[in-house]
Parts: structure tokens; sequence; C-alpha cells
């Protein structure tokens, strides 16, 4: 992939890029979606979880009688998210998380494990997310999926799963400029198989709209 | 960042996780703001029984706010006996947690002493990469 280190490799071809793209992305991403949205109301009040990756924060508003603690490596996006009361939004990366183990409720994490380059830390991100979680808590993992035939970019099973995917940003009196930013594309079954290779144990999964998602929980020790 | 915010915050460092040192972080030269927001009593009830009394008080301290009670309060004294409405107990919470904000300073862990930098009411917890 590149002789560079996969730390230096996604701080060009993702952070980089995200805290460049932060206002225009931040536009484009304002409705929840459904899964998620359904999973964060059902949640009895009190609840309190991490939004792992919140980007702009647009889930942070969803169910006002939870409290989440939103974070990101974008201090772009942060600046975005932090208007949304009764949350917080704190800059931090998904591999060091600030973080109590075992003290959380509930986490999300939506289209970020995709982010990172290597398998190992794709393993290492999610069990990361599962470590902050009591033994009773669920995370809701999102990732994009290599099997989106319907979709305007066309991937199918056969394709390379790791690539550049170019974000067109247009300003006025500026022209344009193309962005790329790189994305581990998750085909059927491999999300459940990081979770089980992070230690934990799959509640549910399914597929919505070009996204692989999964319910997860901390494993019980055998 | 709100008060609220630091009963879930520790150190970032992987090394520092195990160590009670690491929770809560303790605020330096930190400046204070407050910022109005509505009050919403049945979310403070909730949320009273997950807050680290002791960590509460420790930090109320160091930020040089009110002394709070030596035990968390109970949750009949969050409303008044007579009409039901908000007690000042229960303002009194909502101001500190929810309205209490760090607007500039830095969070020191107890454990390795490491400090993360607050600005513009944001904390940032990334390393450099020779503490990963
Ligand atoms: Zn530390």
């Amino acid at each position: 992939m590149s002789t560079k280190g996969p730390n230096a490799y996604e701080e060009q071809h993702v952070h980089s890029v995200y805290e460049e793209i932060a206002p225009h992305f931040s536009s484009t991403r304002y409705k929840p979606w459904p899964i998620i949205e359904s999973y964060l109301k059902d949640l009895p009040p009190g609840s309190i979880g991490l939004d792992v990756g919140c980007g702009n924060g647009k889930y942070l508003a969803v169910n006002k009688e939870i409290f989440i603690v939103g974070s990101d490596r974008s201090s772009n996006l942060i600046s975005i998210a932090s208007q949304h009361h009764p949350n917080s939004a704190i800059v931090a990366d998904i591999l060091s998380l600030p973080h109590q183990p075992s003290n959380f409720d509930f986490a999300i994490s939506i289209a970020v494990i995709h982010h990172l380059s290597t398998p190992a830390r794709r393993i290492e991100a999610v069990t990361s997310i599962l470590e902050c979680l009591k033994p009773t808590g669920t995370a809701l993992l999102y990732v994009w999926a290599l099997e989106q035939e319907s979709s305007r970019r066309g991937w199918s099973e056969g394709d390379d799963q790791d690539v550049m995917v170019p974000w067109v940003m247009r300003k006025k009196g500026e022209g344009e400029r193309t962005f790329q930013r790189y994305y581990h594309l998750y085909r059927k079954g491999e999300l459940e198989g990081d979770v089980v290779s992070a230690g934990g144990e799959v509640v549910e999964s399914g597929y919505e709209k070009d996204n692989w998602w999964v319910i997860a929980k901390r494993g019980s020790p055998s | 960042m709100k008060i609220l915010t630091l009963n879930f915050l520790c150190c970032a460092r992987k090394t520092c996780k195990s160590s009670p040192a690491s929770f809560p972080l303790h605020p330096k030269e930190a400046s204070l703001e407050q910022i109005e927001t509505d009050i919403n009593a049945l979310f403070i009830k909730n949320i009273l029984p997950r807050l680290d009394w002791e960590a509460m008080k420790t930090l109320t301290i160091e930020l040089g706010l009110p002394a709070l009670p030596t035990e968390p309060p109970s949750p009949e004294a969050l409303e008044d006996p007579d009409s039901g409405e908000p007690s000042q107990t229960l303002k009194d919470l909502h101001q500190l947690l929810m309205e209490t904000s760090i607007e500039s300073g830095a969070l020191r862990c107890g454990n390795c002493d490491h400090e993360y930098a607050v600005k513009e009411g944001i904390a940032n917890f990334l390393l450099p990469s020779h503490m990963v």
C-alpha cells in the first residue's frame, strides 16, 4: 500500500481530506439513516454512550434523553458537531479513545472503520470501541459495502476492496478541487468477522443501502 | 466542554487506562464560561446515578467552584415535595453539569502528567506518535 506506514497513509488520504472538506461535507450530511435513528431512539432515557468518528455530529441530536460524547480526528468537523446540545464533542483518535473501559451503555461508529488501511487496524478499531462498553452494552457499526451494484459507483463482488474515492468540491471563484479519500470496501460477512476477531459477539447484522451494519457486544470471557 | 463530559473522559494512552490516577483528568489554567441551556429535569435525574461523585467533588474544588455535599443528593431532593417542580438542588446540578464549561486551558493526566489542550471549548486528545 505505501512504504510510509498506515498512520502516515491515513493522515494523508483520510484525515487531512476531511479537515479540508469539512464545511462542504457537513452541508451534505444532515439526514440520519433509519436504522441508526431507531437504534438511538430505542435506548433507555439516561443512557450514556459514544459516537466514535461522529463527523459533523448529525446523530448527536437524535435523542435528547441520552448523553453522547462524540469524537472525531477532524477538529474542523468537531467545531460543527459541538453545537449539538446536550451532547459533547471532542477531538480524538479511534485507536486511542480517552474513555474509561467498561463504562458505556452504547456506542455507534458510522462510516469510520472502513477508513483504516490494514486488517489489523480495523480489528483494533472494533476492539477499541467494544472495550468502552459495559458487559450489557452494545455498539452499532456501519461500513461501506463492496456490493453496491445499484449505486452510481457500481462496485460489485469481484472488484478491488481498497479504493480511492473522489470528493469534488466546487467553490465560487475557485473552480473545482478533487480530494481522494481512502476506503476499504467490506464484503459480505467481513464486518462480522472483524467483530469476532476483536473478541466481540454479533447480536444482529444486515445490509442497508450500500452499507453493511452490525450490532455487537463484548464477548463473554471463555 | 461541559463539566458533565469530564465524567466520561480519562487519559487516551493505553498504558494509563488501568491506573485509577488517569481519571478524572485535572483541569489546568481553565477559563470557565456559563452557556445557558434549557433545563431538562428528567435528564438530570437519569444522569445523576452515573456521575462519579468523588470525581465531581475533586473537579469542583480544582475549578474553584462551590463545594459539593459529601454524598450525592437523593432522587427525592431533586423536586419540590409540594409542587413537584425542579428543586434548587436540581437547578444547581443543571448549572454545574450542563452550563458550566471549560472554554480554554488544559486537562492533565494524574498518571503520566500528559496535558491535553482545550481551545474554544473543545478538548484535543490526539497524541504525538511517540506516545501512542
Ligand atoms: Zn496518562
